[in-house]
């Protein structure tokens, strides 16, 4: 007999991953994995200068060569639209980014020509045999000396190096600072870093002049955005284009744009009639693959001798690169929203003037524009705290909206869901022994060992987002199908790339329809299968993506309850789903198997009154506003001074991101978010020279996180459920990134604090601990 | 060039350019494409392999130097098509996100296991050095290997 419905099963339980298997196996099968007969190579000729003009390009070295089909430069590709971009500002100058370089290349790595061969060997070797006639110019490197007068220009056509303007202002800056008791001001550097995604970008393009369709594999984040644009760009309809995402080796960000090569190989695929396959090597993904960050500004607050907040004010210098990739501007524009952070900051302002340089562009990176707000505001709370000579600890708890204030209107005009901001940071403290630490420290200092401790308190916009607020596509799409056997299959239109949601989504679904999470599929990352979608970032994936499963779900258990109702003789209201059954709740001893009632509603020859054949529903969910996750990150760090070695002893974390779908994912989102964070506070920073050469482009000589560098992260949470989706849950791509970073630096700045030193900027690397340590020596 | 070595317990031959790199052999001559490529320049050890039972970076290794070897890839470490233990307990521990370093990694964990079947966090930590994830903040992998150690010490 049926029993009464019971709690949820799968939701809330840390279920292993569905798929896991295969990865485990070595059977997944990423983009470069997909083996088509007859599939030809592309090799990119690139740049390599930060600022040239272009001569000629000369390709009679390859004449002869064995195996090359051809050779594309910008003039052959008359007619391919440009590089699509999204998220402007008002105002904001546009430059045109072609798929090839024509008469100059504008960064280090920019394409000029697309070399196709049979082989991938040869098309190395071919593509190194092109020579290009290069004009070297000086290069626009530094944003500062890029606004100065006569600099050279990245683009001739615009009168200066400013890709736009753009300003948030919340309430009175000018006249909170005038009341302010103390001022604080620090100039603050957020450089560049790679999202260094494991599995480089690649794309295998096949045009199959019989169908006129051209089926594209790309390791991207976003499928149908991808195929829209490419359609555009090269001139097909939208439904002759097919995006495949295959297996994707993580993204972070990075592979949320639509790049060159994309194009190049649909358009060369279909003008040969043969397959082109292009995977990026690792030093073309430093060169070519958009950075992170790049961010230069000074920011300056006001407060009152208690500790009580005023006024904030960001000026900031955004280093846009040569070109926009999708979300350039965009990105910067969060860091405006995010600004007020946590706290009670009733007028901000941020003015933000995007530079155009001679490199790759930035875009969004893990956090996307809200790490740098935090870290902005983490670093200048600290400062803000030493300066009044209050804890640290103190001045965040003393200017935090109480829970009863949510939902939060802040200055920055957004509406903070809900939050508990003091929960989270007293959970931290205690958790990590706070007072306790600072006794440590104290006695560490007569030892002569320099200990330090760092918070920091952060609330991040996610679950991105409402339409409204995003200039169009902020909502996300699913199907589900129960299938005449019973087994039911979900088809969504987010892109998961190592996030899991074959699992969460799989859970969500069979809590929903009281089956075994064994009878469910889900599909993603195909554009001829999936509802039109639009994709995985800004920590949407389950808030968005798998509210839209649960809505879908529920809109198929309300036409299935009609099938059971006839069948079991009852009033469709009164059906419940559980075990695997379909049962009367007033009376459930009538019961039928779930199976047996999918099977109905494909094959019944009566259908209940107003009822259509078949299960199968859509839902595209719109979200009425962002989610907010929120939490506090506790650091304890050991800094020689002699060496400027940096050992991080603990990390304490507390990320509240509402209602958790699966804890074991959250978790490992949340370790992989800090490891990343933790990386750009210590190790991580592109560097290029000042004729725009990227000098530290292989993983040679750029520094990523290894697994040494890390203490065992301790982890805990509260749990503060949003209203804003039917989940609950707020989103935890980006919350350990978003932590993290301010949270190193302070410890790290703190253990520094004897020798004068209030400010170090990332990466805190030996180098520059040393010198600042060396340069003050200790005081007092 | 031909080049004959034997690959997950069976011996096959390839005609190879002399410059030819064992994994791109392994990915592109024999198809087995669970060994990744990430850095080219043997820093992240998505490429790792077992050659005559030692991890290597099959990146940095020529196809020709691996003549009448023995390699072991992510294939064929799964006996009678039954997972390892260090597969299972990356499953059990949630040791893998986007799953592109957890071939390398589990092969070497295989080799650090071997070499010391009772690790400390901290010799794990030294031990997979040579291999990058971005994603899991290798919590979960040093946590799967540890768990490894203990089901393989049952045996």
């Amino acid at each position: 007999m049926a029993k009464a419905p019971a709690a949820p099963k799968f939701i809330g339980s840390p279920i292993k991953r569905r798929e896991d298997p295969k990865l485990l196996r070595g059977l997944a099968r990423y983009v470069d994995d997909i083996d088509l007969p007859g599939t030809l190579h592309m090799a990119i000729v690139r740049s390599s200068f930060g600022r040239a003009g272009i001569r000629s390009v000369d390709i009679n070295a390859l004449t002869d060569l064995p195996g090359v089909v051809a050779v594309y430069t910008a003039a052959d590709l008359e007619g391919v639209g440009p590089v699509p971009v999204s998220g402007l500002v008002p105002d904001a100058r546009v430059p045109v980014q072609p798929v090839l370089a024509n008469k100059e290349v504008r960064f280090a790595g920019e394409p000029v020509a697309a070399v196709i061969c049979e082989t991938r060997y040869g098309a190395a070797d071919a593509a190194a045999l092109v020579d290009v006639d290069f004009e070297p110019k000086e290069a626009v490197v530094d944003l500062e000396k890029a606004l100065a007068p006569g600099a050279p220009k990245v683009h001739e056509d615009y009168d200066d190096n400013v890709a736009f303007n753009w300003e948030l202002v919340g309430g009175d800056v000018e006249k909170g600072l005038a009341e302010a008791d103390v001022i604080v001001k620090q100039k603050i550097v957020n450089g560049r870093v790679v999202p260094l995604a494991l599995e480089t970008r690649g794309v295998l393009a096949s045009y199959d002049p019989g169908e006129e369709k051209l089926t594209l594999w790309s390791s991207t984040q976003v499928p149908h955005k991808l195929r829209t644009h490419i359609a555009d760009q090269i001139g097909m309809a939208e439904n002759r284009v097919r995006v495949i995402t295959p297996e994707v080796g993580g993204g972070f960000g990075s592979k949320l744009n639509i790049y060159r090569e994309e194009a190049l190989a649909a358009y060369i695929s279909r003008d040969l009639g043969r397959p082109v396959k292009w995977i990026e090597s690792r030093s073309e993904n430093f060169l070519a693959t958009i950075h992170g960050r790049g961010q230069m500004g000074e920011v300056e607050m006001g407060l009152m001798k208690d500790g009580t907040l005023i006024a904030l004010r960001y000026t900031v210098l955004a280093d846009c690169g040569a070109y926009y990739q999708y979300l350039t501007v965009a990105i910067f524009t969060l860091t405006g929203l995010m600004i007020p952070g946590p706290y009670k900051l009733p007028n901000v302002e941020m003015k933000v003037t995007g530079v155009f340089t001679n490199k790759i562009a930035t875009d969004a990176y893990r956090g996307a524009g809200r790490p740098e707000a935090t870290y902005v505001l983490e670093r200048i709370m600290d400062i803000a705290a030493a300066e009044i000579g209050m804890d640290p600890a103190e001045i965040r708890r003393k200017n935090f909206p109480a829970k009863s204030e949510f939902p939060f209107a802040t200055a920055a005009g957004l509406s903070y869901d809900s939050g508990d901001y003091a929960g989270a940071l007293d959970k931290a403290l205690e958790n990590a022994g706070y007072a306790d630490m600072r006794r440590e420290q104290v006695e560490a200092r007569k030892e002569g060992r320099y200990l330090g401790i760092g918070l920091s308190t952060y609330v991040e916009v996610c679950g991105m987002g409402p339409s409204a607020a995003l200039g169009g596509q902020g909502w996300e799409s699913a199907r589900v199908r129960v299938e005449p056997g019973g087994k039911v299959t979900v088809f969504s239109g987010a892109s998961p790339h190592g996030q899991g949601q074959k699992t969460s989504f799989a859970q969500l679904v069979a809590d929903g329809l009281g089956v075994d999470i064994n009878n469910i599929e889900v599909i993603h990352g195909d554009t001829d299968t999936v509802p039109f979608g639009v994709g995985t970032f800004g920590s949407r994936g389950t808030v968005v993506g798998g509210s839209a499963v649960v809505i879908a779900c529920d809109k198929v258990k309300e036409k299935m309850a009609r099938y059971a109702a006839m069948k079991l003789e009852a009033d469709a209201s009164d059906i419940e789903f559980a075990g695997g059954k379909v049962y009367v709740r007033s009376a459930p001893e009538k019961s039928a198997d779930f199976a047996e009632i999918a099977g109905l509603a494909y094959s019944a020859m009566e259908l209940p009154p107003g009822t259509d054949p078949g299960l199968e529903e859509t839902h595209f969910f719109e979200p009425p506003n962002f989610t907010f996750p929120f939490g506090a990150h506790v650091v304890l760090a050991e800094v020689d001074p002699a060496t400027g070695d940096v050992k991080i002893l603990r990390y304490v974390a507390v990320d509240d991101v509402g209602n958790q779908i699966n804890p074991l994912l959250v978790a490992g989102q949340i370790h992989g978010g800090i490891a990343q964070g933790a990386g750009q506070a210590l190790e991580e920073e592109i560097l290029y020279d000042t004729g725009g050469q990227l000098i530290n482009g292989s993983l040679m000589h750029y520094s990523l996180p290894k697994a040494g560098l890390f203490p065992r992260f301790e982890l805990d949470h509260t749990t503060t459920p949003t209203d804003v989706n039917p989940l609950g849950a707020k989103g935890v791509g980006e919350a350990g990134t978003i932590g993290s970073t301010p949270a190193v630096v302070n410890a790290v700045v703190d253990a520094l604090s004897p020798f004068g030193v209030r400010h170090l900027d990332m990466p805190v690397r030996p180098e520059r601990i040393w010198r600042a340590a060396a340069a003050k020596g200790e005081q007092g | 060039m031909e080049v004959s070595l034997s690959i997950n317990g069976e011996v096959r031959s390839f005609d190879v350019e002399p410059r030819t790199l064992l994994v791109h052999l392994l990915r592109d001559h024999a198809k087995l494409t669970g060994t990744h490529v990430a850095c080219e320049t043997s820093i992240c050890g998505a490429c790792t392999v077992l050659l005559d039972g030692q991890a290597v970076k099959s990146c940095t290794v020529l196809a020709v130097q691996a003549d009448g070897c023995e390699v072991t890839t992510i294939e064929g470490f799964a006996e009678d098509g039954k997972l390892h233990p260090i597969q299972e307990q990356f499953w059990e521990k949630h040791g893998l996100q986007c799953g592109f370093c957890t071939p390398g990694m589990i092969l070497t964990a295989y080799q650090l296991l071997e070499r010391n079947p009772d690790p400390s966090e901290a010799e794990i930590r030294r031990g997979i050095d040579g291999n990058i994830c971005r994603c899991t903040g290798y919590q979960h992998i040093v946590d799967a290997i540890q768990a490894a150690a203990v089901e393989l010490g049952k045996k």
